[in-house]
C-alpha cells in the first residue's frame, strides 16, 4: 500500500526527518507516537505531499507520489489535519468539498451521486442531523467528525490523521477512535494516525511507530513498543507500564514528582 | 435540498440582474437633462432622433458601459482576492494594487508613451498592478501566510508609496499632462475613448469567465491552502493564474476609470450575506452587484451637485470607507472566527 524508503525531509535549513523506512500494508491501523517536535506531523505532511523529500521516496501502490496528479493523490489519500479552519461553510458544504477530486473538468455542480456519497459519509459518522449548521456553531467533537466525513467523501484508500483527539473530551475521544476502528475493519481502510496519548494509541492501533529526533526509534505491536525502558529513553520521564485489565493492552501511568520522592524515601 | 440551493441561487442572480437593469435605466434617465423611460425606449427601440439620441447613445451609454465593466471587474477582483487570502477585508484598493496600477498609468503618460497607442496605458497599469502583486506574493510565500493586519498594512503602505510617486510625477510633468494624471488619482468614469471602453468590457467579461474555471478551487481555499492541496487542488497554479487575472482586471479598470476604491470590498460583503460563501454563485453575483453599484454611484456623482460633476471615486470612497470601518469592528463575525 504505502512504502517509504529512506526518507529525509525538512523545512528550509532544518532537517526534521532522517532515513525513515516504513511500510504499511492495506488494512493496517498504525499509530505514530513520539515526543513534541520529533517529526510526527512532518511525516504525515510528507506522505500527503506537502513537504518535498530531500532524499528517498514515497510510493503509494507502487507509484511515486510526486509523479501522481493532484487529483489522483486526493482520490487515494485523505488527510484530517490539525487545522480546523472552516470559514463559514455548512457541514454539508464541507463534506461535499471532499468530492472535489471526482469533479470532471468544467463541471461546476455536484451530481446526485456526490450528494448521496456525502450523505452516506455523514450518516456513517453520525452527524447527518447537523448537515445544515455552519461549522463554527458546532462543538469541537462534531467538527472533528465533520472533517472525517469530508475525508471519507474522498473515498480514499489511505486515511491520515494528525492528532484527531486533541481538544476533545474523553467521550468524544472514544467516539472518534471507535469510529476509526470501525472504518478500518468494515471498509478495510488503511489508517495512519498521529497520537499524543500513548494509552489511546495502545488501545486502538495494531502497530505503533515511535519517532524520536527524526528517526524511527522502534516499531511493533503496542506491547513491544510501549515498555517502560523505551518510554523513559525517549520521553525522559519516569512511567509505569501496566496492563489494561479489560483489553490487556499496555497502559502507561504517570507519577508526580512528589510521589516519586515519597516512594524513594 | 441541493435543488433548493440552486433555486435560491437562481432567484438571487435574477434579482441582481433586475437591479442592474434598473440601475442602467436610472442612469440613462438622469443627468443635466432628464429623460423619461418612454423617451429612452423610443431612442433605443424606435430610432427616435435629435438631441436625445445623441445624449443617450453617445454620452450616457458609453459611460454606463464603462461603469458596468469597471464596477464588475473591481468587485470580481475583490471577491477573488478575498478567496485567495481568506480575508474579507482585502480588495484591489486596500491592498495597494489600484494605487500601483495608477502609478503605472502615470508613468506611461510622463514618458509620452500613452499617446502612441490606445492600449499602452492599460498595459502599463497592468504592469503596475502585477508588480504590486508580485511584492505581496513574495511576502506571502516567503513568510507563510501573512497575518491579516500585516497584509492590510503592507497594502496601505504600498498605496502611500504609489501616491507619493504619483505626486512626484505630477510635480515634474508637463502642464498638459497634469489634468490627465489627476484623473487617475481621483477615479472618474468620464473616459470617452471607445477602444478603452470596449477593452474594459471585454476584459471584465472574459475575467468573469476565467474566474469561473477556478470557482471550485476557491471553495476549497476556504479551508486553507494545505487543505485545498489535500483535496487535489494545484494550489500554486491556481494562485499564480488568479493573481495574474486580478492584476489584469485591476490594471484595465484603473486605466479606464482611475482609482475607484472599496467597490471590491463593500459589494462582495453584501453579496455574501444573501448568497452564502459558495464561489460558484459569488463570482457572478459580485460582478452583477458591483456593476449595478458603480453605475448607481456614478449617476449620483454626476447629478448630485449639478452642473458640477464629482468623480465617482468620491462617492464609492465615502460609502465604502465607512463600510470598511464597520466591517473591521465586526470582523470576527465576518471571518467566522467566533
Amino acid at each position: 500500500m504505502l512504502e517509504i524508503k529512506n526518507l529525509t525531509c525538512g523545512y528550509d535549513e532544518k532537517i526534521v526527518l532522517q532515513g525513515i523506512d516504513l511500510k504499511a500494508n492495506a488494512g493496517e491501523f498504525i499509530g505514530v507516537i513520539g515526543p513534541n517536535g520529533s517529526g510526527k506531523t512532518t511525516l504525515i505532511r510528507a506522505i500527503s505531499r506537502l513537504v518535498r523529500p530531500r532524499a528517498g521516496s514515497i510510493f503509494l501502490a507502487g507509484k511515486n507520489i510526486w509523479q501522481m496528479s493532484f487529483n489522483e493523490l486526493a482520490k487515494t489519500i485523505a488527510v484530517v489535519s490539525q487545522s480546523l479552519e472552516t470559514g463559514s461553510l455548512s457541514v454539508e458544504e464541507l463534506v461535499i468539498l471532499g468530492r472535489l477530486p471526482y469533479f470532471r473538468r468544467f463541471q461546476f455542480l455536484e451530481t446526485r451521486q456526490d450528494v448521496e456519497a456525502a450523505e452516506r459519509c455523514m450518516a456513517l459518522t453520525g452527524i447527518i442531523r447537523l448537515k445544515d449548521k455552519p461549522i463554527y456553531t458546532i462543538s469541537f467533537g462534531e467538527r472533528q467528525l465533520a472533517f472525517i466525513s469530508r475525508a471519507l467523501a474522498q473515498e480514499p484508500k489511505l486515511l491520515l490523521l494528525d492528532e484527531p483527539t486533541s481538544h476533545l473530551d474523553i467521550a468524544h475521544q472514544v467516539q472518534v477512535l471507535d469510529l476509526l476502528s470501525k472504518l478500518n475493519k468494515e471498509l478495510s481502510l488503511t489508517i495512519i494516525m498521529v497520537l499524543h496519548d500513548l494509552n489511546l494509541a495502545a488501545e486502538y492501533c495494531r502497530r505503533l511507530v515511535l519517532i524520536h529526533e527524526g528517526r524511527i526509534h522502534k516499531t511493533g505491536t503496542p506491547s513491544e513498543v510501549l515498555t517502560y525502558q523505551t518510554i523513559e529513553d525517549v520521553y525522559k520521564t519516569v512511567v509505569l507500564v501496566e496492563k489494561n485489565p479489560v483489553s490487556s493492552k499496555p497502559c502507561v501511568l504517570l507519577v508526580s514528582e512528589e510521589e516519586r520522592n515519597r516512594k524513594r524515601r | 435540498m441541493i435543488t433548493k440551493k440552486y433555486i435560491h441561487w437562481g432567484i438571487c442572480l435574477l434579482l441582481l440582474f433586475f437591479s442592474l437593469a434598473a440601475a442602467i435605466i436610472f442612469a440613462l434617465c438622469h443627468g443635466p437633462v432628464k429623460f423619461s423611460p418612454a423617451q429612452i425606449s423610443g431612442v433605443i427601440f424606435g430610432g427616435a432622433g435629435g438631441i436625445a439620441r445623441d445624449v443617450i447613445l453617445n454620452v450616457r451609454l458609453p459611460r454606463i458601459i464603462l461603469a458596468l465593466a469597471v464596477g464588475g471587474a473591481l468587485s470580481l477582483t475583490g471577491v477573488i482576492l478575498q478567496g485567495l487570502f481568506r480575508n474579507p477585508l482585502v480588495e484591489p484598493y486596500t491592498l495597494g494594487i489600484s494605487g500601483a496600477a495608477a502609478l503605472g498609468a502615470g508613468l506611461s503618460i510622463i514618458l509620452g508613451l500613452a499617446k502612441t497607442a490606445a492600449l499602452i496605458l492599460p498595459l502599463f497599469s497592468f504592469l503596475g498592478a502585477a508588480a504590486a502583486f508580485a511584492i505581496l506574493y513574495f511576502l506571502n510565500s516567503r513568510r507563510g501566510i501573512l497575518k491579516m493586519e500585516e497584509l492590510l498594512l503592507t497594502g496601505v503602505m504600498m498605496s502611500f508609496i504609489s501616491a507619493s510617486l504619483i505626486m512626484l510625477i505630477m510635480s515634474v510633468c508637463r502642464r498638459e499632462d497634469l489634468r490627465s494624471i489627476i484623473f487617475w488619482t481621483m477615479g472618474s468614469l468620464s473616459e470617452t475613448n471607445w477602444v478603452l471602453i470596449k477593452t474594459a468590457l471585454c476584459t471584465a467579461v472574459a475575467g468573469l469567465a476565467i474566474a469561473y474555471l477556478f470557482a471550485l478551487d476557491l471553495n476549497a481555499f476556504t479551508l486553507g491552502e494545505e487543505e485545498a492541496r489535500h483535496l487535489g487542488v494545484d494550489v500554486d497554479r491556481v494562485k499564480r493564474t488568479l493573481f495574474i487575472l486580478a492584476s489584469l482586471l485591476t490594471g484595465v479598470s484603473v486605466s479606464a476609470g482611475g482609482i475607484i476604491g472599496f467597490v471590491g470590498l463593500a459589494v462582495p460583503h453584501f453579496v455574501r450575506i444573501f448568497f452564502g460563501n459558495d464561489y460558484r454563485v459569488l463570482l457572478a453575483g459580485s460582478f452583477l452587484a458591483g456593476a449595478a453599484f458603480l453605475i448607481f454611484c456614478d449617476t449620483l456623482a454626476r447629478t448630485i451637485v449639478l452642473p458640477m460633476e464629482l468623480p465617482a471615486g468620491v462617492i464609492t470612497g465615502i460609502i465604502g470607507g465607512s463600510f470598511f470601518i464597520y466591517a473591521l469592528t465586526r470582523r470576527k463575525v465576518a471571518l467566522g472566527e467566533k
